[in-house]
């Protein structure tokens, strides 16, 4: 039992290690891509026909190995977002965020997307969005700098 | 192999903030207790319990490595000890595999969890995947918001039945002596406080941070009987894991839950649950969930969630009680949440849950949860 006259001992501990991770063959190429030509690429499957953005080096579903990429326009459609209101450290930029899944054109999934250029009352789902590309870029999803509206 | 597996003993700590508790002064207190209801000790030679599993996670506890502390501080070590790193259900569902193999007759089930001592928003964020996920500084909260605006969207849900959740629950929790947060809260209340992720108001997500434990003791059905004069029967299971990535689904869908569902109720016999369940404990991290899961365990039809709460059905009195012990909404651990579920169940099948007892209730589901936006699912049913 604790004797209620002591406070008790509090230890700070971080137990974080920083990590080095390779992204592999395709997401290389996909963030290569984006770093060097702007251009976001999706990868279709050759048994079911399905594009991903993110793109993975196997199908999810029929896991065969895909290697068709495609070349995609980066305007979408929004299929949900959310209003981030708080501040964490790991975020990348200032709340209020608006974090958005979009479903780019020609892809049969949606990519993670921090809105901008709109007002966070203003933002709809089915809203067509496009990329906006960092000057500097450093081979990340956060080379695009956020989606703003678009027809 | 066995039969049929039965819960003999349960446990429960209460839920709120043990800052001044070493996580393992909690774990003695809940496995001692559980211990004593039954008499049993740790033995190796088949007439004791025969070995543990611990669901928690490896940063709620302490920086990292939290899994090491359970066998030894309660005298169970050198023996069979698995860890579960995600929701407590999933640890009662594998520990009764372990009796229903024929491998072992009598398992011990802890979930344990400190949200005390970090930030769960960053342990979550390491939840995401570390390429797109937690790059772009995504975490559950936010995943949960874009699952119920998707929700919402998809199936006209109003943030007024969303609120009715929280009303219902923080209500029912009152009749729980566990839980911190149960109150008088209003639907005006919920819908005047502060937006975390829209369309999450502060009142309709989990409180943060509570720490707490459960621990249960499974026993073949023989064993069982021997055991206790009251066991509940664990008589389905089911588990279902989606894709992490939250764009490969549609959100407002709760695939791999309805899979968790069909594979437990198969296993059960259940072809009609609203009818043939008597109550449900359902993880409700945030009140939309509630809704959601509801449709995904097939207790209302797709899209059927809000009107279930509108019709007062999953009210306590209604036709099928959701969370009469208050849920989530009322203040427990995240990985405990689940098993804290079944916990739950078992009381109501003995008839020993107090004010929060469902009258003649024989059979109960129990729902599990983990991941961002409900990645995956465990559900148990059980039966006096």
């Amino acid at each position: 039992m604790t004797d209620k006259a002591v406070k008790p001992v509090v230890i700070e501990a971080d137990s974080i290690s920083t990590f080095q991770v390779t992204v592999g063959a395709t997401g290389t190429k996909f963030l290569v891509e984006i770093r060097d030509n702007k251009r976001i690429m999706g990868i279709k499957c050759s048994s079911c026909g399905k594009v991903y953005v993110p793109p993975r080096s196997h199908c999810p579903t029929c896991c065969v190995k895909m290697s068709e990429w495609v070349e995609l326009s980066g305007k979408g459609t929004l299929t949900t977002y959310t209003v981030v209101r708080y501040k964490e450290p790991y975020q990348p930029k200032e709340p209020p965020i608006i974090y958005g899944v979009i479903q780019l054109d020609g892809a049969d999934t949606g990519i993670y997307g921090i809105l901008g250029e709109v007002e966070p009352d203003k933002v709809k789902i089915g809203m067509r969005f496009e990329p906006v590309f960092k000057d500097e870029r450093e081979g990340s999803l956060l080379d695009i700098d956020h989606f703003r509206p678009s027809s | 192999m066995a039969d049929r597996v039965g819960i003999v003993a349960v446990a429960q700590t209460k839920f709120d903030q043990k800052r001044e508790e070493h996580l393992t002064e909690t774990l003695v207190h809940v496995t001692k207790d559980v211990m004593g209801q039954t008499g049993l000790e740790f033995k190796d030679d088949g007439t004791g319990i025969d070995s543990t599993v611990v669901a928690s996670q490896d940063y709620f506890g302490g920086p990292g490595g939290i899994h090491m502390h359970y066998a030894y501080t309660v005298g169970a070590y050198r023996r069979p000890d698995e860890r579960v790193e995600e929701d407590g259900a999933f640890a009662v569902a594998y520990g009764a595999m372990q009796i229903l193999s024929g491998h072992h007759d009598v398992v011990l089930v802890v979930g344990h969890i400190k949200e005390s001592v970090c930030s769960k928003n960053q342990v979550e964020n390491l939840g995401l995947d570390h390429i797109y996920g937690r790059k772009i500084g995504l975490d559950f909260v936010a995943a949960a918001g874009m699952q119920a605006m998707r929700y919402q969207h998809k199936y006209g849900i109003t943030p007024e039945q969303c609120a009715k959740v929280v009303v219902k629950n923080r209500t029912n929790g009152k009749n729980n002596p566990l839980v911190m947060y149960a109150n008088g809260i209003t639907v005006e209340d919920v819908l005047k406080s502060e937006m975390v992720a829209d369309p999450i108001r502060v009142q309709e997500a989990k409180p943060v941070p509570v720490d707490g434990a459960v621990a249960m003791i499974l026993a073949c059905e023989d064993k069982a009987k021997k055991l206790t004069n009251k066991p509940v029967w664990i008589t389905g299971m089911g588990m279902c894991y989606d894709h992490h990535e939250l764009g490969y689904r549609d959100l407002a869908d709760c695939d791999s839950l309805v899979s968790a569902a069909q594979m437990a109720y198969k296993m059960a016999g259940i072809k009609e649950p609203a009818k043939e369940l008597n109550l449900a404990e359902v993880s409700d991290h945030y009140a939309y969930q509630e809704l959601l899961w509801s449709e995904g365990l097939g207790l209302c039809g797709k899209g059927e969630g809000g009107k279930l709460i509108d019709k007062g059905t999953t009210s306590m009195g209604g036709e099928l009680p959701v969370n009469p012990s208050g849920g989530l909404l009322c203040g427990v651990p995240l990985i405990v949440a689940g098993m804290q579920r079944v916990a739950e169940c078992v009381l109501q099948l003995r008839g020993e849950a107090g004010g929060r007892q469902v009258s003649g209730a024989k059979t109960a589901l129990a729902h599990g949860v983990e991941g961002p936006a409900g990645q995956l699912h465990c559900v148990i049913t059980l039966e006096k």
